[in-house]
């Protein structure tokens, strides 16, 4: 067992070292970081190489490269040449904002994927279990932004002009003496989100919900005359959500990076607007940081779920 | 070992056989999709989008597409432009046939890179092991641990938008899809390649491979010769579920105004200034392109689906 959580440490690390060069190589070249001062005509061209040279940009590429990891390992991200912030401020800013809509949007996910699923394995083939396939099928191939734009469309700008209570827009910064505000402001990217997200879920419960309905266990349970309900909840899904709790597991990590689009579209204050933003300045150091929290949480969490699956599952020993 | 395979054979004419003719396993998949409804459905749909992107684009040129027309700009939809007209006032129906050519060809072109490079990567691991699997590995779960948005945006940011305007096929095109093409596709190979190597490696362990490297064949006729083309069933169904994916990508790209740069339409692009129409009312110039965007993946996703369930009955077992 400790030989396989070493060994995949040891994996772990070599793949965050190839992340941190990709990252690095494919950012740093990502455009100019400097282009901003380019249309300031006080700004001459020796200014802009003096500045060059302070910022380190004219060192070897090598250099660039460890002196940046090097500070990353100790936590810091370095500063953005826009902001002229500490990146990892920037992030601890924004990474609140981005936390409670996506795990907010996980929990109404996972809620809505169980009961689906659930009813669908329940009554298999039955007309509720086409409704929700073909439910998923469409949910599955709607781009985000069409179910974000959609919702915008009726209950924001609609309702307004009907004269109906309508929903804001985005665009929240959290304010402690107003929740109300804030909470409203979370409706739709959340709905936006969870509608997307639910179909691959829901379609997931169900056919983990079916594998584990035709065990011998389960006829077991059925023949010594327990209830079907008592089946279900107590013996069925017990098991069927464990490759459930994995992928969400596998999930998580995915949510620190925040959806970009959703976020773009209701103008909310999270890590991808963020990411967005000062991708398109160039900003290498912020869009560096960003990406390296997000690729070292994928990187820690699926070791985690793997060891975890094994302590939870007793059919599964490593080899 | 020969009559094992006969023998093998006629028992799953005998399971799957209605008529009792001794069908080759092409036609047994043939004969398993057609069962599959909804796949037939998709079928029918995939179909009807092409011949309608296809006669249309012989009826309205593509200079109609592009023709700008100030004084109607953001015209509903009426007799003369049936889906209404853009922000520039060009015939957002024009725009559907022509612009879905180029997501249909980015899709295609994109989804053949990534199919090969997937195969490539995956096979190459699997066949060697060692070294070679270790290096490919890590570097394929280095580019899984990012978000795919995340690294279109990157990627596509690193390889920049200053490339000149292409003619192909007689018809000028942006530069910046040829640009599309190649980040899509080299940032959708991972998944595949991961499927690819686990087949490859428990086939080369199989009698068949061994009886060919002691006949002599070289590594390199093994590998294409015996190991590719018995994963193909794999790689097929990706290459479907592939391009749905792609032309998802393309229209997020494009929503993000990274993508396809006017004056060629794509799906993708005429989303690009949605969001801000949202708020004014002009729905059709998102609601059009959206809907065939959405169409074309379902039925792309229904067809994968079928094929799915075609190549590996066991998979619907418990479906």
């Amino acid at each position: 067992m400790w030989t396989y959580i070493l060994r995949r440490s040891f994996q772990a690390l070599f793949t965050l070292l190839i992340i941190t060069v990709l990252c690095f190589l494919l950012t740093r070249f990502s455009g100019d970081p400097l282009a901003q001062y380019a249309a300031n005509p006080r700004m001459s061209a020796e200014d802009k190489e003096a500045l060059k040279e302070r910022l380190g940009l004219n060192d070897p590429l090598y250099v660039q490269y460890f002196k940046w990891l090097g500070l990353a390992i100790q936590g810091d991200l370095g500063q953005s040449f826009f902001a002229r912030q500490p990146v990892s401020e920037m992030i601890a800013q924004r990474l609140p904002n981005t936390l409670i809509l996506m795990l907010t949007a996980q929990v109404v996910t996972v809620t809505f994927a169980l009961m689906l699923g659930i009813i669908s394995a329940v009554k298999q083939y039955s007309f509720w279990d086409n409704a929700i396939t073909t439910f998923s099928f469409i949910g599955f191939s709607i781009p985000i932004f069409f179910s974000a734009l959609g919702l915008m469309l009726i209950f924001a700008v609609q309702f307004k002009e009907w004269g109906l209570p309508y929903l804001p827009t985005g665009a929240a910064v959290w304010d402690k003496s107003d929740p109300v505000e804030y909470i409203k402001n979370m409706i739709l990217p959340v709905t936006a989100l969870a509608f997307v997200n639910t179909a691959g879920y829901s379609r997931f419960v169900r056919t983990s919900i079916l594998e584990v309905l035709s065990l011998d266990y389960i006829r077991t349970a059925r023949a010594k005359g327990l209830t079907s309900r008592v089946v279900l909840f107590r013996h069925a899904l017990r098991n069927a959500a464990l490759p459930l709790v994995t992928i969400i597991g596998l999930d998580i990590p995915f949510l620190l990076g925040g959806a970009i689009v959703t976020e773009s579209v209701f103008s909310w204050p999270g890590m991808g607007r963020l990411f967005w933003e000062y991708a398109q300045r160039s900003d290498y150091p912020v869009v560096l940081g960003i990406l390296l929290i997000i690729s070292v949480a994928v990187v820690i969490l699926t070791i985690v779920t793997d060891v975890v699956y094994t302590f939870v599952d007793p059919r599964i020993r490593l080899s | 070992m020969a009559s094992d395979i006969a023998s093998f054979d006629s028992q799953s004419v005998v399971r799957e056989g209605v008529t009792g003719n001794i069908l080759t396993p092409s036609q047994l998949i043939w004969r398993r999709f057609r069962k599959h409804r909804m796949a037939l459905v998709g079928v029918v749909g995939f179909t009807l989008l092409m011949l309608f992107i296809l006669i249309g684009s012989f009826i309205i040129t593509d200079e109609r597409s592009n023709a700008v027309d100030l004084q109607a700009r953001l015209s509903a939809p009426s007799d003369k432009y049936i889906m209404g007209t853009d922000s520039t006032g060009r015939d957002v129906f024009a725009r559907i046939i022509h612009g879905g050519q180029i997501s249909l060809f980015v899709g295609i072109t994109a989804v053949t890179i990534s199919v090969t490079l997937g195969t490539l990567v995956g096979g190459l691991a699997g066949f060697f092991g060692g070294w070679v699997d270790s290096v490919l590995m890590r570097i394929t779960e280095a580019m899984l641990s990012i978000p795919q948005l995340f690294l279109l945006i990157v990627l596509g940011k690193f390889i920049g938008k200053d490339i000149e305007t292409v003619t192909i096929l007689g018809r000028q095109f942006s530069g910046s899809v040829i640009i599309v093409i190649c980040v899509i596709g080299f940032t959708s190979w991972m998944g595949l390649s991961r499927i690819v190597r686990a087949n490859v490696l428990s086939l080369k362990e199989m009698d068949y491979v061994a009886v060919s490297k002691s006949l002599g064949s070289s590594q390199l006729r093994t590998f294409f010769k015996h190991l590719i083309p018995n994963t193909m069933g794999v790689i097929i169904v990706a290459s479907t579920l592939g391009l749905a994916g792609a032309i998802l990508s393309e229209a997020y790209v494009s929503f993000l105004g990274l993508g396809i740069q006017p004056p060629t339409a794509s799906w993708g692009n005429m989303l690009t200034s949605a969001q801000s129409f949202v708020q004014q009312g002009s729905w059709w110039m998102w609601v059009f392109p959206s809907t065939f965007i959405i169409l074309t993946i379902l039925c792309v996703n229904l067809i994968g689906d079928g094929l799915r369930d075609a190549f590996d009955p066991r998979s619907n077992r418990h479906l």
